[in-house]
């Protein structure tokens, strides 16, 4: 079932390859959007069958057996939401991409490969599989920045990505050959090494693993200050690839610290959290800071993304120097920050296709140049403000559950570093308002082409149904978070248990 | 069930009312709402009831509706009914956009004081500021406003950080379900963490010192939402919330005398501040942070039926004075005290009659509502400290100078001579709501003999001291009405704006910049560097590496070319040299032998 929810958006990508170009963007989006829309529910399926603990729908063949690589794919609490996620993000692109793109068929196939290696990744339960989606993740979005972003910059902008994110993926890959050696024998199965805890000692070897390890994904997720190939790619690169980075590549990192960091170095993570508690805080407070100072929309927005990502690498440093008594702090903790990482995907998509949109209209992203548009494109106005209080962390929206969970759970344990942390609140608060004050109230002004008024209509079904979609699922889990709670809160609770053992 | 309802409706109904925003009918739908809303506060008042709902891991969402909460969600409502009513009288207020949000923020008020655990109450804190925010900035063409609402919700947000650290407060000193109940039974440090959270976030909403400014520029809302957010309802959740939590604050025990020394230092300020306002709406704001003040003071001395009776007669009053001031913005086009207002009860007697009875009821002539309130919320701060009373009374009289300062204004003799026109009409629900809210104001005081029996009740010689005190003070007005002096100072707020602009945010948005320099100049540069480092790297290692290698190689080839010529050297074809070549063979193959032989 797994493989069939990885593969099926390859397979369609396939059999795409046979339809000529010049259908056009329909043909491909919709198959996209089909796509899409199968995994979603066969993803329901999953959801509705996933097991009370460990994982579920677990799928393993032997690959390099001499090696200890097999493939072995599996969900349980923490990945299934991020699953879900990649399903529902790839179909709101599709049905975005449905306005229109240059050269469809090769934007298409693209996504549809980014599609799949995303949805792999997250169910991987072996080391060199998760490695092997980590970089075809980076290869596919590379020729997505540097084939649909604009011009030159976009080209320097997209070398600049993959060559700081995949010497990350270096990192990373000498830290998992470093883990597999550690055991018995040779392996990179992830369950196995957890249950074994080959380093549970910690020490220099351990250590050293964890710092390799933790610097590949520091890149990924991506940490000050390994931040700085985030926001030239993120302005050069379209919208649907913003979203598609910001939502799902960015979570790889991340999901990367909850599954192998955390559950397969748990000495090592629980000697050093202190140094994730600094860099997650040191992240929200110069992405919120550095945003403040942003005239640029995409950058702005950018930003915001490392001071989110920070709050994720506050919850789990935290969850590594909280007691192992305080089961409710940790639980707070930890559920805080995947939910953080689901919330914060839903949310700045969102926001890059409203910037997406601006862009089209406009053909500039400097804030500047706009002014009174919650009078001449209300619909855009309104779902930019709901966006821009979602991502403030507005109680209501999904935002704020993770963040309260976070600062709660964190507070007992680190409480200096979560209160610096809250003003993180305050800052993105501050960004969010005044660009809206800037962008939506006052005269109407808008970026005219030369000689004749460029039209500028406010958001069409297609922007509206993709947009909408994310902002009302960031709602549902806002206002009802339990749904979400009942998945994560399980896995969370086991790894919990890991870290602290 | 009931809680359900009673919040449900007005969310559902604002949120639907925003979505669709129907060219018409939005006025109707709002009002029926709010009327529906109301029957049902008045249900829960009566009958109590109490729910949970699971939240987060192990923290449960609680509601209840207790006697001090009984009081303020029949409040909210009926405040709310009457700021829609009123609404209808102005053209620009008749959409979806406004009554939806007027709607929401009723639901997220009620959450607010039927909340028994932070959480909920934090998210519809929160909530409420949101609303405030698009409430403020409700004219989309006024930047002004836009700009008024960012710092109303910055300001607020900044003391609702407070909440935030007492929730995590609440849970690392053992109370992990986080009941309000609760705080005063935290372990050690944690307790007095999560009181002095609340106190500020309180302290922030309700527009106290050093936090008032904000109210100022909220004031460019319309006034409708004036009357309901800011005045009646949204800045006294702060007052409620510290009055929830009094056991607390005397269990803290730095906290109730700090909590009671802000309130009546605000209670004092700002009174001055509103008795030099040539603004209307600009004297109600700051009277209104006064009027909270004592509702504050009242919670830091263990007030709290005084405090309950204080929030009700200063929400009928103040929002009768927004409405009356929003219609006559409406009418007249004017707020200006010593301008367009002058003699503006005349022109429409019943709403100018509301008007003095709302006004002599904000000073705290008897026997009106506010007199009865202030005095108990004296008479439990001169049970604590008879500084706080002194200074208390002072402020007290500061109030019956400024409404007795307004009202000598609106019944002065028009200036301008009597045109033809008619006056514009009001519409007569917006009058007979005004009458409503006169009668309330004025009778606010009953409450006194039941329902909010205040504990200590206050003593006959401090309502006589404090009813012939605000007299006093509205005679005294009355003959110098117009020579009061306005020290800059008084009439710009405190200039409390300009020091958290100069001294907060100057110092954050140049650090941005400088970090924002930073991030593209120093940090971007590394990898770049890094990269062209490495291309050098490449160009050298192409260049002299590989020049060097080859070099070698080529050099290898020429030395055995070398030693190929060499070796020809000896072919010279002479006999007589290969003689001399062969016997200098032998005899070192000869000397040889003989090496082997004796060295084995």
């Amino acid at each position: 079932m797994l493989s069939l929810i990885v593969f099926l958006p390859a397979l369609v990508a396939v059999a795409l390859c046979a339809v000529p170009a010049r259908a056009g963007t329909t043909v491909f989006a919709s198959a996209w959007l089909a796509a899409g829309l199968a995994q979603l529910g066969l993803i329901a399926v999953v959801w509705a069958g996933l097991p009370a603990s460990g994982y579920g729908f677990v799928e393993r063949y032997a690959w390099i057996p001499s090696a200890g690589i097999s493939y072995h794919v599996g969900v349980d609490g923490l990945s299934l939401p991020l699953l879900a996620l990649t399903a529902v993000l790839f179909t709101a692109t599709a049905v975005y991409t449905l306005r229109g793109i240059a050269r469809p068929k090769g934007f298409v196939l693209l996504f549809l490969a980014l599609q799949a290696v995303s949805a792999g990744l997250f169910v991987a339960l072996d080391l060199i599989l998760f490695f092997l989606f980590f970089d075809l993740s980076i290869v596919f979005m590379y020729f997505v920045i540097a084939g649909w972003g604009t011009g030159a910059p976009a080209r320097r902008a997209a070398l600049t990505f993959f060559l700081y994110t995949f010497l990350g993926s270096l990192a990373l890959l000498l830290g998992f050959i470093l883990l597999a050696l550690a055991g018995p024998q040779v392996t990179f199965d992830i369950p196995t090494l957890a249950a074994q805890n080959p380093l549970a000692g910690g020490g220099g070897y351990a250590g050293l693993t964890l710092l390799v390890i933790g610097i590949g994904l520091a890149v990924k997720t991506p940490l000050f200050p390994f931040h700085t190939w985030l926001p030239p790619a993120h302005t050069e690169a379209p919208a649907a690839g913003s979203a598609i980075l910001a939502a799902i590549l960015l979570k790889m990192g991340t999901y990367g610290f909850v599954r192998i960091a955390m559950p397969l170095l748990p000495a090592s993570w629980r000697q050093f959290a202190l140094v994730a508690v600094v860099a997650g805080v040191v992240s929200v407070l110069w992405g919120a800071l550095v945003a403040l100072a942003q005239t640029d929309l995409k950058r702005m927005i950018a930003y915001t993304s490392v001071n989110h990502m920070g709050y994720v690498l506050l919850g789990l440093g935290a969850a590594g120097l909280i007691t192992a008594d305080d089961e409710q702090a940790r639980q707070l903790a930890t559920s805080g920050a995947t939910y953080q990482m689901v919330s914060h995907g839903l949310i700045t998509a969102a926001l890059f296709l409203l910037a997406g949109s601006l862009h089209e209209r406009g053909h500039t992203y400097e804030m500047s140049a706009y002014g009174g548009l919650a009078t001449r494109t209300p619909r855009f106005a309104g779902l930019f403000a709901v966006a821009a209080f979602a991502s403030l962390g507005l109680p209501g929206f999904s935002g704020f559950i993770a963040e309260f969970q976070i600062f709660a759970g964190a507070l007992g344990a680190v409480p200096v570093a979560t209160v610096v942390a809250v003003t993180g609140v305050l800052l993105t608060a501050a960004l969010f308002l005044v660009a809206m004050g800037r962008m939506l109230s006052g005269d109407v002004r808008v970026p005219d082409a030369p000689g004749t008024p460029r039209p500028f209509p406010d958001l069409d079904a297609r922007e509206l149904l993709a947009i909408g979609a994310l902002l009302v699922l960031a709602t549902v889990l806002g206002l009802l978070p339990r749904v979400l709670l009942d998945v994560i809160e399980p896995a969370a609770r086991t790894l919990g248990d890991l870290v602290t053992r | 069930m009931l809680l359900a309802v009673l919040i449900g409706l007005p969310a559902v109904a604002g949120a639907v009312l925003l979505l669709a925003h129907p060219a018409r009918g939005a006025t109707a739908a709002g009002v029926a709402t709010a009327a529906a809303t109301l029957a049902l506060a008045v249900a829960a008042a009566a009958t109590r009831p109490a729910s949970e709902v699971s939240l987060l891991a192990g923290i449960r969402a609680g509601f209840a509706v207790d006697g001090l909460s009984a009081v303020l969600v029949v409040l909210v409502a009926a405040v709310l009914l009457a700021a829609l009513v009123v609404a209808a009288a102005e053209p620009g207020l008749r959409t979806g956009r406004f009554h939806g949000l007027m709607l929401v923020f009723a639901a997220a008020m009620l959450v607010t004081v039927t909340a028994t655990t932070l959480p909920a109450l934090l998210m519809a804190w929160e909530v409420m500021g949101a609303t405030s925010w698009a409430l403020i900035g409700y004219r989309l063409d006024d930047r002004v406003a836009a700009r008024a609402g960012t710092v109303a919700f910055l300001t607020t947000r900044a003391a609702d950080l407070g909440l935030y650290v007492a929730a995590g407060a609440m849970l690392a000193g053992g109370a992990g379900a986080m009941a309000l109940t609760d705080l005063a039974g935290l372990d050690g440090v944690w307790g007095d963490v999560a009181v002095a959270g609340v106190v500020v976030a309180a302290l922030g909403k309700s527009a106290q010192l050093p936090f008032s400014f904000w109210l100022s520029g909220a004031m460019h809302g319309p006034s409708p939402t004036s009357a309901l957010l800011h005045s009646a309802t949204m800045v006294a959740a702060g007052g409620y919330l510290l009055l929830r939590i009094a056991p607390s604050l005397e269990a803290a025990g730095w906290a109730a005398p700090l909590v009671a020394w802000i309130g009546v230092a605000t209670a004092l300020l700002l009174g001055l501040v509103a008795a030099v306002q040539d603004d209307l709406k600009q004297l109600l704001a700051a009277s209104t942070c006064s009027q909270i003040g004592f509702i504050v003071l009242a919670a830091g001395t263990a007030g709290v039926s005084a405090g309950a009776l204080q929030t009700v007669a200063h929400a009928a009053a103040k929002s009768l004075l927004f409405l009356v001031a929003g219609l006559w913005l409406a009418t007249l086009g004017t707020r200006s005290l010593t301008g367009g207002l002058r003699g503006a009860a005349r022109r429409h007697p019943v709403v100018g009659a509301a008007f003095t009875v709302g006004a002599l009821t904000l000073a705290g002539l008897p026997p009106f509502g506010l007199w009865v309130g202030k005095d108990a919320v004296l008479a439990a701060a001169l049970g604590s400290s008879p500084a706080l009373y002194l200074v208390g009374l002072v402020a007290g009289w500061t109030a019956a100078f400024y409404s007795g300062r307004a009202l000598w204004f609106a019944w002065q003799p028009a200036d301008r001579p009597a045109t033809g026109a008619a006056p514009v009409r009001i519409p007569l629900p917006a009058v007979t709501t005004t009458v409503v809210l006169a009668l309330a104001a004025a009778g606010a005081g009953i409450l006194a003999l039941g329902p909010v029996r205040p504990d200590p009740a206050p003593q006959v010689w401090e309502l006589v001291l404090s009813g012939v005190l605000a007299g006093a003070g509205v005679l005294l007005v009355w003959r110098f009405a117009e020579r009061v002096p306005t020290p800059g100072l008084l009439d710009r707020w405190l200039g409390l704006e300009a020091f958290a602009l100069r001294y907060v945010v100057g110092p954050v948005v140049t650090l941005g910049a400088a970090l924002a320099v930073v991030d593209d100049r120093v940090l971007a540069r590394v990898p770049a560097g890094a990269a062209s480092a490495t291309s050098r790297l490449a160009a050298v290692v192409a260049g002299h590496g590989e020049r060097g290698v080859d070099r070698a190689v080529a050099g290898l080839a020429d030395g055995a070319r070398a030693l190929g010529r060499a070796a020809r050297r000896p072919q010279t074809g002479q006999i007589h040299q290969y003689y001399a070549q062969a016997s200098v063979g032998f005899a070192l193959l000869a000397a040889l032998a003989v090496l082997v032989i004796v060295v084995r």
